[in-house]
């Protein structure tokens, strides 16, 4: 089965959904094997390694290339058994306001993401920045998904996740100018993004930190459930991620507590095949990433994380799973980022090569050509859009450049939710208020 | 072991005798219609926990060994029978991962107990404690608070070598967001559990593994399921006028023994029990060395950046002119805890050193070493 899908097939066909042919529109429009009906789910073992890696490794020219004999054993193209499943060409992913939602999305992200690097080299944002151009089909796939209950945990690469999730335009960008508007007023900054309304959770800075949190979020929405009996507590929590951090002991670390305690939780792996300036490949010693889910009891899909639509069916899946109660999922988007890690990193490891490949595998030109191609919408509708986003940055901006600094007495607020640090009595005032405030009796 | 039970007999002997007269110190306890129950330290944790569990189901704990084996230092005994395993969760060997699942947890409202076995295993999971436990609510601008209590036995036990053995309150008091406890008394223990769990903001919990077993005299009061300490307030276990002497968990058993011997030398001491390392009550401590003019601060940690170097800053800078002598600071020996028995009595403070040290602040030593 290897055969029908080498990988330097899969590698001519630049743009998957620019496919008109039906066969090839099947292989590319259907999700992976995991959520097949005709299969038993016993098989997410089995799903087969859709190509990051062997792509990789064909091209000859990269200098980090390794090659290793044990990805070229058993690739089976699970597309080849979509290809059974009868699917025309007008039974279509998505309607045209879901295509006009997810684009959206998208192109804020992209936009919100490009204005900020034009800030930072205006200096009006500072310390670290890290820009999440060419995921946007992983966040918006995933986040469009959700209700306002369910949360969201991302690293530090999480403006788009917080854009998806809800939280204004303007607020972000006043968050990044360190201004008081911002979500988290200046005080979190741009690795840190907060939202108790849009449950987002953060914005940490360590990797590895926010998936015990997020497994954290899950748990309550679990215990909230069960112990609390709030019947309809089934909030989901994402987790965002990426390649490095599937090494750290964290993650193996919650993989096996959602698995065991089967929390409503999907851990999504942004693999972009880059930690800073190392490539995954160099530091892992299975670079297939999904393959750990199985190993602690839950299924592990891989899905092309340039494709909008892929994402959202796995997503649908995966979130389903959750919010049933039946446990965690792994999901492994294969993804890029066009920039460097940061704003301060030169960004001189990757190969051209491959920045060239994955740029034409667009996110957001591939949903623009599926929906032209689908007759989903015409050209003015989409413009339209990108005006309108264009402006929604552009007033971002004006707000967090007219917003004021914190003031000086904003430095020691917030270090504690009950500041004076008496605590508070089981009346709900600070127990130092209370008349009957003791030092206890004992004598010792 | 048998120090302990030494100590013990010691301890109740001298309080009947400030009290009552002399008895027997097993009569002492049935005496007295005030002070009419003892409670151990162990059972104080156990029936604090409980009755905040009984009371607010948002209340969990996550630990290893808490459910059925009872707790490692049977602190949790009968929890799981009661709550379920729902609510008491044995948790694989994993602290950065479960102290994180507790944070999450915290993040939306639910009030975790995260156990650690002792606190040496936090180090496996500080990053949690400090960076998103700790740090959250600023760094969210109080959108997010964490009322979480991280408990476990910390300091020296009994000959358990460097690892088990390190006192973290200084490493956890110096970071802003945190607020630290440790109790020394079961009322102490009770009341200040009961504090943290209902506290809205991250608090690290300093027990003592061997003070589990000791028994305190507990009033009414106590046992009350209402009752709690307040954070931030440090207690004046015994008035006196020449020197103070401030100490925290264990060592202030050790300040009362010494003011003891003090005492019959001429020397009052007034032993201040800290109970809450942060916020630390520098307003107690402040009033009282301007009350006797002389400090000395004990503690069992490391002495470099220890307890005793911030409260020695902070008397100086607020009580420079009322200080009569120079501020002595006894801690724990500048090495890795050793295991031999010995050695490791002399890399504790013992009840000596905190007299000698006291005599040396009010000039009455011979001579300056502060060596054996």
């Amino acid at each position: 089965m290897a055969s029908a899908f080498s990988a330097t097939a899969k590698f001519a066909q630049p743009l998957p959904l620019n496919t008109t042919s039906s066969a090839r529109s099947q292989d590319k429009l259907s999700p992976p094997a995991l959520f097949d009906p005709f299969r038993t789910s016993s098989s997410a073992a089995t799903s087969p390694f859709l190509g990051s890696t062997r792509q990789l490794l064909c091209k000859s020219n990269r200098p980090l290339s390794h090659r290793r004999s044990s990805s070229s054993s058993a690739v089976v193209a699970i597309s080849d058994v979509k290809q059974k499943k009868p699917k025309s060409s007008s039974n279509l992913l998505i309607t045209k306001e879901e295509g006009l939602e997810l684009y959206e999305d998208m192109v804020l992200g992209r936009s919100f993401e490009d204005m900020c690097a034009q800030m930072y080299y205006r200096g009006k944002m500072f310390g670290f920045v890290h820009l999440y151009n060419g995921q946007e089909a992983v966040s918006t796939g995933f986040i469009k998904l959700l209700t306002k209950d369910d949360s969201v945990v991302s690293t530090y690469r999480d403006h788009v996740h917080a854009l998806s999730k809800g939280v204004p335009a303007r607020a972000v960008m006043s968050e990044l100018f360190g201004k008081t508007t911002g979500c988290c007023r200046g005080q979190g900054g741009s690795m840190h993004m907060f939202s108790k309304e849009h449950n987002v959770l953060g914005g940490f800075a360590f990797i590895g930190e926010g998936i015990p949190v997020a497994t954290g979020a899950a748990f309550t929405s679990k215990y909230k459930r069960e112990v609390l009996k709030e019947p309809n507590s089934d909030h989901v929590t994402l987790a965002f991620f990426g390649d490095g951090t599937c090494n750290n002991g964290q993650f193996f670390e919650c993989l096996n507590m959602a698995a065991l305690w089967k929390l409503p939780i999907v851990f999504v792996v942004e693999n972009n095949l880059w930690a800073i300036g190392m490539s995954h490949l160099r530091a892992t010693s299975d670079p297939q990433i999904y393959k750990k889910g199985p190993a602690f009891g839950m299924p592990g899909v891989h899905v092309d994380g340039m494709d909008v639509l892929k994402v959202r069916e796995v997503a649908k899946e995966a979130i389903g799973r959750a919010r049933r109660g039946e446990g965690p999922t792994l999901v492994e988007c294969e993804t890029y980022r066009f920039r460097g890690h940061s704003l301060a990193d030169p960004d001189e490891l990757r190969d051209p090569a491959e920045k060239a490949h994955y740029a034409a595998r667009d996110p957001i030109s591939q949903l623009k050509t599926y929906m032209f191609e689908n007759k989903l919408v015409n050209e003015s509708e989409l413009k339209a859009i990108d005006k309108k986003i264009d402006e929604l940055v552009e007033e971002a901006v004006e707000f967090a450049d007219e917003s004021p600094v914190p003031d000086r007495s904003q430095l020691l607020e917030n270090v504690f939710a009950d500041p004076k640090g008496f605590g508070i009595g089981p009346d709900g005032r600070y127990r130092c208020e209370d008349p009957k405030f003791t030092q206890g009796t004992a004598q010792v | 072991m048998w120090g302990i039970v030494g100590q013990r007999v010691f301890r109740h002997g001298s309080s009947a005798m400030s009290l009552q007269g002399t008895r027997p110190a097993f009569l002492a306890s049935r005496s007295f219609s005030s002070a009419a129950k003892e409670m151990t330290v162990r059972d104080a944790l156990n029936s604090a926990i409980d009755e905040e569990m009984s009371a607010d189901p948002k209340v969990f704990l996550m630990g290893e060994e808490v459910g059925e084996y009872q707790g490692a230092y049977k602190i949790t005994k009968g929890l799981l029978e009661k709550y379920g395993p729902d609510r008491v969760l044995d948790t694989p060997i994993t602290e950065a991962g479960f102290t994180g699942i507790g944070v999450g947890a915290a993040y939306h409202g639910l009030k975790p107990i995260i156990e650690f076995m002792t606190f040496n295993f936090s180090m496996q999971a500080i990053d949690h404690i400090i960076n998103s436990a700790a740090k959250s609510n600023y760094m969210s601008a109080g959108q997010i608070s964490v009322p979480i209590v991280f408990r476990g036995p910390n300091g020296a036990a009994a000959g358990v070598g460097a690892q088990h053995s390190q006192c973290y309150a200084s490493w956890f008091a110096s970071c802003p967001g945190l607020k630290v406890l440790a109790p020394y008394s079961s009322e102490d223990a009770r009341g200040l559990m009961k504090a943290a769990i209902r506290d809205p903001d991250p608090v690290v919990f300093l027990e003592n593994e061997l003070l589990y077993g000791e028994s305190f005299p507990v009033s009414a009061e106590v046992l009350d399921s209402s009752f709690s300490l307040p954070i931030g307030k440090a207690k004046i276990e015994r008035e006196g006028k020449d020197v103070t002497i401030t100490a925290f968990s264990k060592m202030v058993g050790y300040a009362l023994k010494a003011a003891e011997i003090l005492s019959k030398e001429g020397i009052s001491a007034e032993v201040i029990n800290l109970r809450s390392i942060r916020p630390l009550d520098r307003a107690t401590i402040n009033s009282s060395v301007r009350k006797t003019n002389r400090l000395v601060t004990v503690e069992e940690g490391f002495p470099q950046h220890g307890i005793g170097a911030e409260i020695c800053a902070s008397v100086v800078e607020d009580s420079f002119e009322y200080l009569d002598a120079a501020i002595e600071r006894i801690a724990g020996a500048d090495v890795p805890m050793p295991y031999a028995a010995n050695l490791e009595r002399l890399a504790v403070p013992q009840v000596e050193d905190i007299v000698r040290a006291a005599k040396r602040t009010c000039y009455r030593s011979s001579s300056l070493a502060a060596t054996a």
